[in-house]
């Protein structure tokens, strides 16, 4: 079965959908009421974020579009300091997808939910013509505890950066299935609830985190440089990659230090608690190959010193980071 | 020879001052990553040279796939690197964002299936490389043959290595020694490189492309030179380059292509240097010949003299006023591997 535009009317194919699609998987309190928005209790700070999710192919190596759309929203909010709480969730469905792959899709999502801790409260679904593609848009709330401040403002010069990974798996991962290279990269889509969980747990004054997503590393600390006021000095052999991720790039000619995550984050952290900081992130399930990667000095911008020990400026990334021809 | 004691010579190093080319831009691009530069003594340098091969490309070529990209019923396929070059009509990115049928590929192999799925649509491929690619542009067209696809086609900018280095010799006095590119001597393996060694006097020696091998590369050309050494072709990269190269790599490109004059930017015409479909396999040639016109570039801009190393990019008075990797003036600032581009 196929997604139609009958699907999109509001009519008897949209309530079908729902009811055997999405309301198999999402349940809860909030959302089982069926009103037109979700009434939902806060008090205090919230954090509040959006994003949307394109990526094709819809299913990869480690994950799919509806997993990815739920550590998204959730990883956004835990970078503030954030309890992740409640998700929105807008669909965009093309004419012609197959309705298993949704619903695999929506199972996908109930699960990453479930696991984040964060309930589904409200949805939408418009069908357009195309040729069987999805779109999936979440926003996502979260509650911020008393007392718990964590900003790129915050970061000053003598703090450590902690890498919680190999960087480059979900990049590498999609351009392979892309380009039908048999490889065993697998996408790193994964919310870090565990890692902010134990740094906070363990009671370090974690200064400012962020997500290394789309423009990699080495736009992310150049983000936070500019945000900071501080400069950033990297030490590249500290920095960790797998060596399929490492070989796959070295082929297409990509860098690692630009390709996106969607399972990893930086944490800036006092010196005096970076050592406790990073056996905390080790201790994570997605903080297991954590590094500390460099740190926040006076100054602008970001710089490594490379394995040789020569000196390279990183700078942000430029375009979208192709493939080259040789 | 340990790492750190090649390290030590190179950072001390206090012969005669050398200047040095790497020919091929992924050595550009892993001397910029690894921060070799910083690492030698002042009396080495590196420079880049024509071994990018986006930006050797002529601006007619750029306008030719322009040209099919807006045609009805015609998708033109191109690695991504081509996307910013810019010919006299503007670029292929902007003419997509006016509705030209642009697709990226990641393998021309991918335009077989496409072609295959779609009976409608002609593919036209931008196949533009040295050695390194041409072999797979000459395995598609054999498929595309074997299987009797009519709708695929080809654009070419092929190019030899070799010509350009003898150009280089002949025309630029000034470079004591040659990083030659590892990918294409693959292929090719040291045929070509003896004969410029003998005429010239100059070191050539082909590197991998870890900064390790760069760095062992640059060791064996300065130590040579300071040892009067001048006239040798070494290969330090015998992993993957044998002597005679890839022996069938070089049947199926003589079985495609023939050799023709070819334009480069920046440079000129090289004799020679460029390989065209032929025989059988010209039936599917987009029109490659002819494409000589170039972009007389913009006032100011000097990639001329950065692809054939005169310069460094930050000595040309545009690099970083008016030339960025998001609106590029010339072409070597448009590609990853581009020099300026790199340098950035």
């Amino acid at each position: 079965m196929e997604i139609t535009m009958a699907h999109g009317s509001g009519g008897k194919a949209s309530a079908e959908l729902m009811s055997k699609v999405f309301g198999k998987y999402f349940h809860n309190n909030i959302l089982d009421r069926m009103e037109d928005g979700a009434v939902l209790e806060a008090c205090g700070k919230i954090a509040f974020s959006t994003d949307s999710f394109v990526v094709s192919p819809p299913v990869f190596t480690g994950g799919d579009i509806g997993k990815l759309s739920i550590c998204g929203t959730v990883n956004d909010l835990l970078m503030m300091g954030a309890v992740p709480e409640y998700i929105a969730c807008g669909f965009i469905l093309e004419e012609g997808l197959d309705i298993a792959l949704l619903e695999r899709i929506v199972e996908s999502m109930a699960t990453a939910a479930n696991e984040a801790g964060v309930k589904i409260v409200a949805g939408d679904t418009k069908v357009v013509e195309g040729r069987g593609g999805l779109y999936i848009n979440t926003s996502g709330i979260g509650r911020i505890p008393e007392g718990r401040n964590v900003s790129a403002a915050n970061i000053k010069d003598g703090d450590i950066i902690l890498l919680s990974g190999n960087l480059g798996d979900h990049h590498a991962c999609i351009l392979s299935a892309r380009m039908g290279i048999d490889n065993s990269i697998m996408s790193d889509c994964a919310c870090l609830g565990d890692i902010t969980k134990a740094l906070f747990g363990g009671g370090i004054d974690v200064r400012a985190m962020r997500d290394v997503t789309r423009g990699g590393l080495g736009t992310v600390l150049n983000e936070l440089a500019e945000a900071s006021g501080c400069g950033i000095e990297l030490d590249e052999s500290e920095i960790p990659i797998s060596s399929a991720v490492k070989g796959f790039c070295s082929i297409l000619g990509l860098d690692p230090l630009y390709m996106g995550n969607e399972g990893k984050m930086v944490a800036f952290v006092p010196q005096q608690d970076a050592e406790k900081a990073l056996a905390l992130m080790k201790t994570a399930g997605n903080g297991k190959n954590a590094a500390a990667i460099g740190r926040a000095v006076k100054g602008k911008g970001v710089v490594m010193k490379t394995r040789l020990g020569g000196t390279r400026t990183v700078d942000v990334l430029h375009g979208e980071g192709l493939p080259r021809i040789c | 020879m340990e790492l750190n004691k090649i390290i030590d010579f190179l950072k001390n190093y206090d012969g005669p001052q050398l200047k040095l080319m790497e020919v091929c831009g992924t050595h550009t691009s892993s001397i910029a990553r690894s921060g070799i530069r910083g690492i030698l003594s002042p009396k080495i340098k590196l420079i880049a040279g024509p071994g990018c091969p986006v930006c050797v490309t002529p601006a007619a070529y750029v306008d030719r796939c322009i040209d099919y990209s807006l045609r009805e019923n015609h998708t033109l396929v191109t690695f991504g690197d081509m996307m910013k070059v810019p010919g006299a009509s503007g670029t292929l990115s902007a003419a997509k964002g006016r509705g030209a049928r642009v697709e990226l590929m990641y393998s021309p192999f991918e335009t077989i299936s496409k072609a295959e799925r779609n009976g409608e649509t002609i593919y036209v491929v931008a196949a533009v490389g040295f050695e390194t690619t041409a072999p797979a542009y000459a395995l598609l067209v054999k498929e595309v043959k074997e299987k009797n696809i009519k709708n695929i086609r080809l654009v070419t900018a092929l190019k030899t290595i070799a010509p350009a280095l003898a150009w280089i010799c002949e025309n630029e006095k000034g470079i004591d020694g040659f990083i030659c590119p590892g990918h294409v001597s693959v292929i090719t393996g040291m045929s070509g490189y003896g004969e410029l060694c003998e005429k010239y006097g100059r070191p050539f020696a082909i590197a991998g492309f870890e900064p390790e091998q760069i760095l062992a590369c640059v060791y064996d050309l300065a130590y040579g030179l300071s040892n009067g050494r001048c006239s040798e072709v070494h290969n330090l990269y015998k992993s993957a380059v044998k002597d005679g190269g890839n022996k069938k790599a070089q049947e199926v490109m003589a079985e495609c292509f023939r050799e023709g004059d070819a334009m480069w930017r920046g440079i000129g015409m090289i004799e020679n240097s460029g390989l065209y479909l032929s025989g059988k396999y010209a039936e599917y040639d987009g029109g490659s010949f002819g494409l000589n016109e170039d972009l007389g570039l913009p006032e100011g801009c000097r990639c001329g003299d950065v692809i054939v190393g005169r310069i460094n990019p930050d000595e040309c008075p545009m690099f970083g006023r008016g030339c960025s990797p998001e609106n590029p003036v010339g072409p070597c600032m448009a590609s990853s591997e581009g020099v300026c581009g790199v340098w950035r």
